[in-house]
């Protein structure tokens, strides 16, 4: 992704767009996961 | 009387000691060498690279995987989790040796070695980072030969300073993990001075959170490592306790190291986006990057997650030697083989033999006195007299 920027705001809107995308990928994938990680704990009920 | 002598020079010379001797024999040599030569004498450092394997082994690689200490004792004292208890002692022990041969190590790479007390007592450089990791280590290490030495007074017998000085627990481990988040993160804010230096896929202002993240899942890793080794070699050592609570402690280590493992290639991935670096991913560097990022932790996370799941010890123990592999990659990358990308073959930095050959006779200290302490103070199994000590 060669990109050409004239102004720094250009430059971070581009890289800030794509982090944003990004972290909202992590944001789901994570506790997904998470969640396959813990998937064969044994279920500890506290109520 | 010739029969029990010959059987105590059998026992003296078996493989582990001969080996090891050899290797202490000829660390010794170079130490004089090195010593009385000069670092041109032992070493194949330059003004292009000043900082060779002693720094990117014995030093970035030695602070990160004596990680576990930290990362044990908050577990166990700040988190609560007491089921992790029988691994603390190993952990501090492995830290303490740990840090302890960071600064030995160090005394062979810096000029005048007897000045390493002067910026923490004489002249501190309080706007410099290496400064920062100097007094860190110095503290943390105080702090760790404090927190191991219970399990020496134990031994000796001296119960009063014992009980005293195991009530600091707590506090000790909240000052210990307030310096390793100091000292493992300056560590790699050290490269944020070389830009230039570094190339751009390893380069990023997040580097000290990188350092600082890779750190914790190094620690866990060793933990899971030295306990694999403690189980093979050690395993008469143990107590019950330890035998019971070993297999739960891997299993909640490889679950915590494999999600902040991933959550550690996340904040990777979003370091590229941030400097816009996504380019150099098509070259060979990007190549060897993916390497590193994809095949030593995205991978060995995964192995982690399976042997969670599964409890599987023996995933778990092939993703911590995977993930160890790992780090060590990380910090040679950042110091050695990403660092100086753009110099000429010919000016790029390769370690001596002899160079080599310290870092192996330095690490071979350590193992021979966590053996000698592991064998004969309380570590592995818990002191009959303080037996339900918590």
């Amino acid at each position: 992704m060669e990109n050409v920027f004239y102004s720094l705001q250009a430059y971070m809107l581009c890289t800030k767009s794509i982090t944003y995308i990004i972290m909202g990928l992590l944001l789901v994938l994570l506790p997904l996961f998470w969640i396959f990680l813990t998937g064969r704990d044994e279920k500890k009920r506290t109520f | 009387m010739s029969e029990e002598t010959s059987q105590k020079d059998k026992t003296l010379f078996t493989p582990f000691n001969v080996v090891t001797g050899i290797i202490i024999l000829v660390g010794l040599v170079l130490t004089v060498l090195r010593f009385t030569g000069g670092l041109g004498a032992v070493t194949n450092l330059d003004d292009n690279n000043p900082w060779g394997i002693w720094i990117g082994f014995d030093l970035l690689c030695g602070v990160a995987l004596a990680a576990g200490g930290y990362t044990t004792s908050a577990a166990c004292y700040i988190f609560g989790l007491k089921r992790f208890h029988s691994a603390v002692r190993p952990a501090i022990l492995t830290a303490f040796l740990g840090y302890a041969l960071v600064v030995f190590a160090l005394h062979y790479d810096v000029g005048r070695p007897w000045r390493l007390p002067y910026p923490v007592f004489w002249s501190p450089g309080t706007t410099s980072l290496l400064y920062e990791v100097g007094l860190c280590v110095f503290l943390y290490l105080s702090v760790l030969a404090i927190e191991f030495s219970p399990a020496a007074l134990e031994w000796l017998g001296l119960a009063k300073i014992r009980n005293i000085i195991v009530r600091l627990t707590l506090v000790l481990t909240i000052f210990g993990v307030i310096l390793s988040t100091l000292h493992q993160s300056s560590l790699g804010a050290l490269f944020l001075v070389a830009p230039s230096k570094l190339h751009p896929l390893w380069y990023s202002s997040y580097l000290a959170v990188y350092f600082f993240i890779s750190s914790i899942f190094a620690g866990l890793s060793m933990v899971i490592f030295e306990g694999t080794l403690a189980h093979k070699f050690l395993h008469d050592k143990m107590d019950d306790t330890h035998r019971k609570e070993s297999p739960g402690v891997v299993t909640a280590f490889s679950k915590a190291a494999a999600f902040v493992m991933m959550g550690y290639v996340g904040i990777k991935i979003v370091g590229v986006a941030m400097d816009n670096n996504w380019h150099y991913l098509a070259t060979g560097w990007g190549a060897w990057f993916l390497l590193e990022l994809v095949g030593f932790v995205a991978l060995p996370a995964f192995l982690y997650a399976i042997a969670a799941r599964e409890k599987s010890l023996m995933a778990a123990r092939c993703a911590a030697v995977w993930t160890v592999l790992g780090i060590i990659l990380n910090r040679f990358n950042i110091s050695l083989v990403a660092f100086n990308w753009q110099l000429p073959a010919a000016e790029r930095y390769f370690p001596s033999w002899m160079e080599i050959a310290t870092s192996i006779f330095i690490v071979t200290v350590g193992v021979v006195v966590y053996r000698f302490i592991a064998t004969r103070m309380p570590i592995l199994h818990a002191h009959p007299d303080y037996q339900h000590d918590h």
